[in-house]
Order: C-alpha cells, then structure tokens, then sequence
C-alpha cells in the first residue's frame, strides 16, 4: 500500500499541492485526472521525492525507497540521443546494482524481457534519437517495468499513442497488475481511457482531491464541468462512462 | 547463454577489444617514441635495447655510456611517465567533469580550477620569490576555486548544472583579475610565472611523477569505478535520483576526485589547456556515448595525446623547445575540429 499523508507542495509560497491524503491498496490501479495545473504530475513527483514536499509518503508503512519500491514514467523523460533503446532500458536496473556493480545476465535478461512485452524487441539497438515519439514513450514505460518495483507510477503514458497503441500499452500494464500484483498510479488527461482502466479516479483540481470514487461516479457531467470548464457530455456504455466534448456554441 | 536458446545479447555500453587494444598500443608506440627522441643523440635501437635490459630477468647490453644511461633513465623516462599520468588524468577529469555537470564545455578551464590554481602559484612566486611552494599554492588554489564554484553554484539555483558553469565562468575571472594585480605588483616574478602558465613538463629525476603518482591512481580509481554512474546521471538528476542514486553524492564524489587530480598536475606541469575537451569528445566521437567507453580510453588516449604533444614541444624548434600547452592548443584545436566535421553524419 502506498500512502500520501498531509502531502503539501509550495514553490515560492504558492501552494500547488495538498494537502493531499491518499491510500492506494496493493494491487488497486487508480487514475489520477483533473485540469493542466492542478498537481496530478507534482503528486507523483513527491512519490518518488523529487518534488520537495511537507507531509510524508510511505509504502505499507515504512518509508519508501525510490527506484527500489516505486517505478515513475515521467511526463517528460530526458532522452539521450545516441543511447541505445537496450542500454535505457537497462538504467531501470540501476536500483538493483551497487556503486561498483556491473549488470549481471538476469538484469540483462530483465531488460529483454522488458521490451518484448512492449513489443519492442527489434529496437534494441536503435539510438533514442532516432524513435518516433509513440516508440520512445513505449521505450520509456519498457524502463520503468524494468525497474521490478511494486508500484508503478504513469505520468501520461499514453500522450503519444495512437489509439491502438495506447490500449495495447495499458493492456500489458494491467495485465502485469493482474499476474504480479503490481500497484499502479496514473496521470492523465484522457479521461474515457483512465476510465477503462483504473478502478478508481482521483480528481485534483486547484491541489487539491476535489472527487473521487469509481469511474463512474467521478465522471459525471457536474464534476467535470465544474473542473474543466468545457462543454462535456458523458455517455453510459456497458464498460463505463464515454466523456466526448461539446463545441461552445458560436453565437 | 548461448545465442540459439535466446535473442539475449548484453547491452552495447562495454569497452571493445579493438578501441582497448588501439588505447594500449598508441599509448606504447607514442612511449617508445617518447624516450628515443631527444638531444643527446642516442639511436633508437640501442634505447629499446637498455629498456629490456632494465626488466627484471632480462640482462642484455645496450652499449650506452653512463651519461647515455642516466639521460635515458634519470631525464628521458621520468619526463614521458609524466607526461603520460598528467594526460590521462586531465583527460578523464575532463571526461568526468562533463558527465557530473552534464555539460560538453566542462573541463578544469571552465570550473575555475586553472586559474585557482594558476592564482595559487602567482602568490606562492611573489611571496617567496622562488618555486619551493608553487605545487602546494596551486593544488590549495584549485581546490578553493572548485570549492567556491560548487558552493556558488549550488545556492543560486540548486539543481541546476548550467548555475555551476556560470558559476565557474566568474569564479576564473575573479581569480584572473586577481592574479594580474599580483603580478602588477611583483613584475620580476612575470617571466616565470607566465613559463608556468603555458605549462611545461620539466622534471627532475623521477621526483614530480613520484608526488602526482598517489593522486593520479587514487582518481583514476574513483572516477573508473563511477563510469557507470555517469551513464545514470545523463538522464537528468531527477530521473537519476527516482532510480535510487543519490546525486548530489554521486557528483561531489567524482568532483573531489577529478579536482584532486587536476589540481595534482597542474601543480607539477603548469597549466595545460584542451586536453580534458579534445580528448573525451574525439573518444566519444569516434566510439560512442557512454561513459564506460569513454573513461577508460580517455585514460588511454589522453596519455599518448600529452606524450605525443611533449615530443613535438621538443622537437619542433629544437634546440629550443616550446611549452606544451602551446603545442596542445595548437595542434589540438584544428584536429578536434576535424574530427567535429567528419563524424557530424548520421549515427
């Protein structure tokens, strides 16, 4: 279980998170959703203590160990040109290895295996720089699941891919929950696919968790518009709520 | 795990046989080129002859004078090994300093660490009026001025890499415009102090490769053992830290140690510019990315860059000779541009 206690972010003194408190049960997914700006990315930066931060994270109530414990995807992942796919990939073993320690053929075996679930085995030797942009996200998500740690943290995972893609990346995430019982937190913007996915939504709006609950219940039309702003209609399918956007009238 | 069971090969980031093997034999060949040329005359094959008699179980006759011997083993030697430990070491600490800071123009010009030091030797001339502390002063004036650096630039904006450059960027001016005044003020120290700054690789005896010896290992050391680290910190200090590695830690070490080393050679060879830039980045250019190549060659090819550099110093204006770190900007320079043009194409 990882938990968000009284987590408060402030930069400059302008808070932009919190304080937030939150649970995630093992093995739960749960989306975190809400308008551009309202903390879903620095939330889970304070997970993985990147994001300086008041209040406390743990895991199963003890402190958590970054890397070891909590994979993160980030939004914007920095992509050094001429490294190798295989070889980023391999930097989620970093957590397993000491100082001096050189990888061993189970990291090695890991990182193969990493990337034929993702589908991205003929990739190995491709230099980052040379990767579409939906490859390069599937390159980056390869890394975190490299990492083997329990939870697993998705800043917009899907932001890049098609639809096919998307659905065929958040299958084998689920599918990796399902087995091993992995914990997952994502962010996102699109809010059918978080949806369809996790069982249960946050929305933070202005820092804050200003719903949450199952998809549909936190998907209603009176949440979203009160939160987006927009014009949005959600429709009932047998698999959960359909949020589609209206055109404001021109006139 | 044999290829047919699996597709599983290991990742790319290891030091090829072949880079190793080149690293090893310019490093020899450029050494035995070292120690044959010179102005006392002696043939080639009569010096290849004295270094295998000089190995233990080997007894041959070279045929050298004693005079011959001595110039051989008490002048010619120690001023190659030195020249080897200095360029292996600017050029790691080069390597290092761009990996830690993320940053291509890192190198001991940029962080203020030579002009520390070369501040540190200008006072240790206009105090004392001769060379007893210069070493001491310089090493003392590295060492404050990356001090400084790193504390400047770490308060103005924290994580940053780009506060630190700056940071250095000052630093070295600061320090320049200190020296200068100095210098103003006791200009019979100028000609001597301005023969260190161009650098030099005098020795007497094995004495300077006896002093930079511990550093050199002791860096050498540290920084190898942190190569893989610094494949982990290109991804951002963020990302390096939410795998696990503590940063900040990381980085202080491999700047002590790079520092250290530095810091140890410019006190015995003056200040020797490009090395710690040109090296790393032709390594790099020509056999990759990743800093598990690029350490350990540039502890290779920076030896037989400086060594090769020091043949021209002696040779080029003979019976004069000129500083070395004119020769190594001068003919380091056009060859790194070179290399910039020719390898530019598409990976």
């Amino acid at each position: 279980m990882i938990s968000w206690d009284s987590v408060e972010v402030t930069y400059g003194g302008r808070t932009v998170l919190g304080p937030v408190t939150v649970e995630v049960a093992d093995g739960e997914w749960v989306g975190i959703i809400g308008p551009n700006g309202a903390g879903k990315t620095t939330m889970l930066k304070t997970a993985v203590g990147v994001a300086p931060h008041t209040g406390s994270v743990s895991l199963g109530g003890r402190v958590r160990r970054p890397g070891l414990d909590i994979a993160w995807m980030p939004q914007r992942p920095h992509l050094p040109e001429e490294m190798g796919v295989a070889d980023y990939v391999m930097l989620g073993r970093t957590p397993h290895l000491g100082y001096l320690a050189a990888e061993s053929k189970h990291d090695v075996a890991t990182v193969y295996t990493a990337l034929e679930r993702l589908d991205l085995s003929d990739f190995a030797r491709r230099p980052l720089g040379t990767l579409s942009g939906g490859e390069a996200q599937r390159v980056v998500l390869a890394r975190a699941l490299a990492q083997e740690a329990p939870v697993l943290l998705l800043d917009e995972p899907t932001a890049s891919l098609d639809i096919g893609h998307a659905v065929e990346v958040l299958d084998v995430v689920d599918e990796l929950r399902r087995e091993g019982g992995l914990t997952v937190v994502t962010a996102a913007h699109d809010l059918t696919l978080a949806g369809r996915y996790a069982e249960r939504l946050l929305l933070v709006s202005g820092g804050v968790v200003a719903a949450q609950g199952t998809p549909s219940v936190v998907l209603t039309e009176a949440n979203l518009v009160a939160h987006y702003g927009a014009g949005i209609r959600v429709l009932d399918d047998r698999d959960g709520p359909i949020v589609v956007p209206l055109r404001s009238s021109r006139d | 795990m044999t290829k047919e069971a699996s597709p599983i090969e290991a990742p790319s980031v290891r030091v090829g046989w072949v880079p190793l093997t080149l690293g090893v034999v310019s490093v020899v060949v450029v050494a035995l080129i070292g120690v044959t040329v010179g102005a006392a005359g002696i043939d080639a094959k009569s010096v290849l002859v004295a270094l295998a008699d000089a190995m233990p179980g080997l007894t041959m006759d070279s045929g050298l004078s004693e005079v011959e011997t001595n110039v051989l083993f008490e002048i010619r030697l120690p001023r190659v090994v030195l020249g080897a430990m200095v360029g292996a070491v600017l050029a790691e600490a080069g390597a290092s300093y761009q990996g830690v800071f993320r940053n291509a123009l890192a190198d001991p010009y940029l962080l203020g660490i030579a002009a520390g030091a070369g501040l540190g030797a200008t006072v240790a001339f206009s105090v004392t009026g001769d060379a007893t502390f210069l070493a001491p002063f310089a090493f003392l004036g590295g060492m404050a001025a990356v001090g400084i650096t790193y504390a400047l630039g770490r308060s103005v904006a924290g994580r940053s890499a780009t506060s630190l450059i700056l940071a250095g960027v000052a630093v070295a001016a600061f320090a320049t415009a200190v020296q200068t005044y100095v210098l103003q003020q006791n200009t019979e120290t100028l000609r001597e102090v301005y023969v260190w700054i161009l650098g030099r690789l005098v020795t007497v005896g094995w004495n300077e490769v006896w002093e930079l010896m511990p550093y050199a290992l002791i860096a050498t050391l540290v920084l190898l053992g942190s190569r893989r680290l610094l494949d982990v910190l290109s991804i951002g200090d963020d990302e390096a830290s939410a795998l696990g590695v503590r940063v900040n830690r990381v980085r202080a070490v491999v700047v002590i140690a790079a520092t250290l080393a530095t810091a140890a050679a410019v006190s015995v060879s003056g200040l020797i510019g490009f090395v710690g830039i040109i090296v790393p980045h032709t390594v790099r250019l020509v056999f990759g990315w990743s800093y598990r190549v690029i350490m350990p060659l540039s502890v290779l090819f920076g030896a037989a860059f400086l060594m090769l550099a020091d043949v021209v110093a002696r040779t080029i204006a003979s019976p004069a000779e000129l500083p070395i770190g004119v020769v190594t900007a001068f003919f380091g320079a056009p060859f790194f541009l070179l290399v910039l043009r020719t390898m530019r194409g598409p990976t």
